[in-house]
């Protein structure tokens, strides 16, 4: 069994996130950068995976600017095996479709058995390579997996529906899978898997090279929301927000 | 044909995100038709036969009688090619998330996801919705996909409009899934998407022993309960109670959230309520910028001495 896993770098929640002086996007020499939380159940499961069927090999794909390879790095320690690095120069791509033809260049002669892509992004939750790049691969595809178990040349994924609502379905071998967060505990890389990481091989591919026809969406302007909603803030001892709560709910919301 | 808005099956009926999909299609103006597909088509087109659209276009092949990603991605792409509409609209369900990515890539098409406003550009949040970001695209054909309650669907223009059916040519060997029926793993008997006062409890409760809080709390305004996923995941109370992109969608006249940090995840699914106060500890709470009234303070202070409040 041979699985890729999309990883994706992207600002940390607790990063401050100025904006760029052009206003399209941020400026990232400010920003902290940490793995895409929901890339790690999708490492996580690649992992699983593979303990189950005892055998497999799992390498970490991710594109970027050079600082990515800490990312990469990253799943190496947990115990993948190799790492892919389609290298990003200049200012973040935003477009998908384009993105995925770039994956789908690099990975088509890998022949990867499965494909594990987080739900989505935390930049810019596009949530859509994973399906993008098995539908150029040819391969079957799922999304937001809460449980997946390999038959033979199939994997079967327990989907997420809404409002409560699953579904089973079989998918043949090849697969792209996107993987719903919460599904598993992500481990944390040990100190030897640290250190057996440096030894593992990055490959590094220039993903411009690999970029077929142009750019067809792109970020005119990022800004700060302007909340329309007037606020009342309630501060104060516990007694003191009682009283207002209930005056509230009396006379203004008139529930009471 | 400038607009094809792609209806979602909700088990026999319209999806409210396929109505608010229409709505925001309206407000962009032009020729609109909807696409139904599956066993229910004829019903979805049915329950839009009083609203002001070009037609309804149904699609029913017994490959695509109920939902699959292989076979509505092909039946989109065939409707696409033979009617060239400029824009294609759906809702950002999680069924959208799951098959019109197929769509983009099978077409060479943009898929603009999660859209909440189209003045001046498509606008979506960004970074955790701490920055909105104004996207754009340089080709005529587009996907769209809009944000739970960016529009409303009590704004859809009434008008009339007929259904017309669509001949796929789809081959057996296209469908690779095999799909099992959904399932509830529990159910309830808790109408949260029609509850008029909803009591939410978030992760700021801290233990399980104190829900009952929460229960309590809802018991003497007469409210339901419901909660966000990190309170279910714990299994503190029920799934069928979760509100959130991964639960229900309510627009209560009272969203009274106890502790809730208010990611998006939760946000997209009770923004649209009349009235939101919340309590919590932390003043840069998210749920803070779109509540009404924001207590800040501590939910297992605060919550005790309301209940008493109200009993006397």
């Amino acid at each position: 069994m041979k699985i890729a896993v999309l990883v994706k770098q992207v600002p940390s929640s607790e990063s401050t996130l100025p904006l760029s002086s052009d206003q399209t996007w941020i400026d990232e020499s400010q920003v902290s950068f940490v793995m895409n939380p929901p890339d790690s159940f999708a490492i996580e499961e690649a992992l699983l995976l593979r303990e189950k069927i005892g055998e497999g090999e799992i390498v970490i794909v991710s594109m970027g600017p050079d600082r990515v390879k800490k990312t990469i790095k990253e799943g190496l320690a947990k115990g993948a095996d190799r790492g892919i690095h389609l290298e990003e120069e200049g200012k973040i791509e935003i477009d998908p479709l384009s993105n995925s033809k770039s994956f789908s260049s690099v990975l088509k002669e890998e022949n990867f058995d499965l494909i594990l892509t987080g739900l989505q992004s935390d930049d810019t939750g596009m949530g859509q390579t994973g399906v993008l790049l098995g539908e150029l691969l040819g391969m079957s595809t799922a999304t937001l997996a809460m449980e997946t178990e390999v038959q033979g040349d199939s994997i079967r994924v327990k989907r997420e529906l809404e409002s409560g609502w699953f579904q089973w379905v079989k998918l043949p071998l090849p697969a792209s899978i996107s993987i719903q967060s919460g599904l598993n505990t992500p481990r944390y890389p040990s100190l030897k898997g640290i250190m057996g990481a440096k030894r593992k091989e990055i490959k590094c591919v220039s993903s411009a090279e690999h970029r077929s026809g142009a750019q067809t969406q792109f970020m005119e302007k990022v800004f700060v929301p302007q909340t329309s909603k007037q606020t009342e803030v309630i501060e104060g001892d516990a007694d003191t927000a009682v009283a207002r709560i209930v005056e509230i709910l009396k006379s203004e919301i008139k529930v009471l | 044909m400038d607009i094809l808005v792609v209806l979602e099956d909700n088990r026999g009926s319209l999806h409210r995100m396929s109505k608010e999909a229409i709505a925001g299609a309206q407000k962009m103006g032009g020729s609109i038709s909807a696409l139904a597909i599956g066993e229910n088509a004829g019903a979805l087109a049915g329950e839009l036969s009083t609203f002001d659209l070009t037609e309804v276009i149904t699609v029913n092949h017994e490959l695509v009688s109920s939902y699959n990603a292989d076979g509505y991605a092909e039946v989109v792409r065939q409707v696409i090619d033979s009617e060239s509409p400029k824009t294609v609209i759906a809702g950002h369900s999680y069924q959208t998330r799951d098959f019109m990515p197929r769509v983009s890539a099978k077409l060479d098409i943009p898929f603009i996801p999660d859209i909440i406003s189209i003045e001046g550009g498509y606008t979506k949040q960004v970074l955790n919705a701490k920055l909105n970001a104004t996207v754009n695209t340089n080709v005529d054909q587009i996907i769209l996909s809009f944000q739970s309650a960016a529009f409303s669907d009590e704004s859809m223009v009434s008008g009339s409009c007929s259904a017309r059916s669509f001949e796929v040519n789809l081959d057996a060997s296209l469908v690779r899934a095999e799909s099992e029926e959904p399932f509830q793993e529990s159910t309830g008997d808790v109408d949260l998407e029609s509850a008029e006062l909803i009591v939410s409890v978030g992760r700021g409760i801290e233990k399980e022993e104190n829900v009952s809080l929460a229960f309590d709390l809802a018991k003497v305004l007469g409210a339901e309960v419901s909660a966000s996923r990190p309170v279910v995941d714990s299994g503190w109370v029920e799934p069928f109670r979760q509100v959130g992109s991964s639960g229900h969608n309510v627009a209560p006249k009272l969203y009274f959230s106890l502790g809730i940090s208010g990611a998006i995840q939760h946000v997209v699914g009770m923004k649209g309520s009349k009235n939101i106060l919340a309590i919590n500890k932390d003043p840069e709470a998210p749920i803070f910028e779109i509540a009404d009234y924001a207590v800040v303070g501590d939910v297992l202070e605060i919550v005790p001495k309301l209940i008493e409040a109200l009993q006397s």
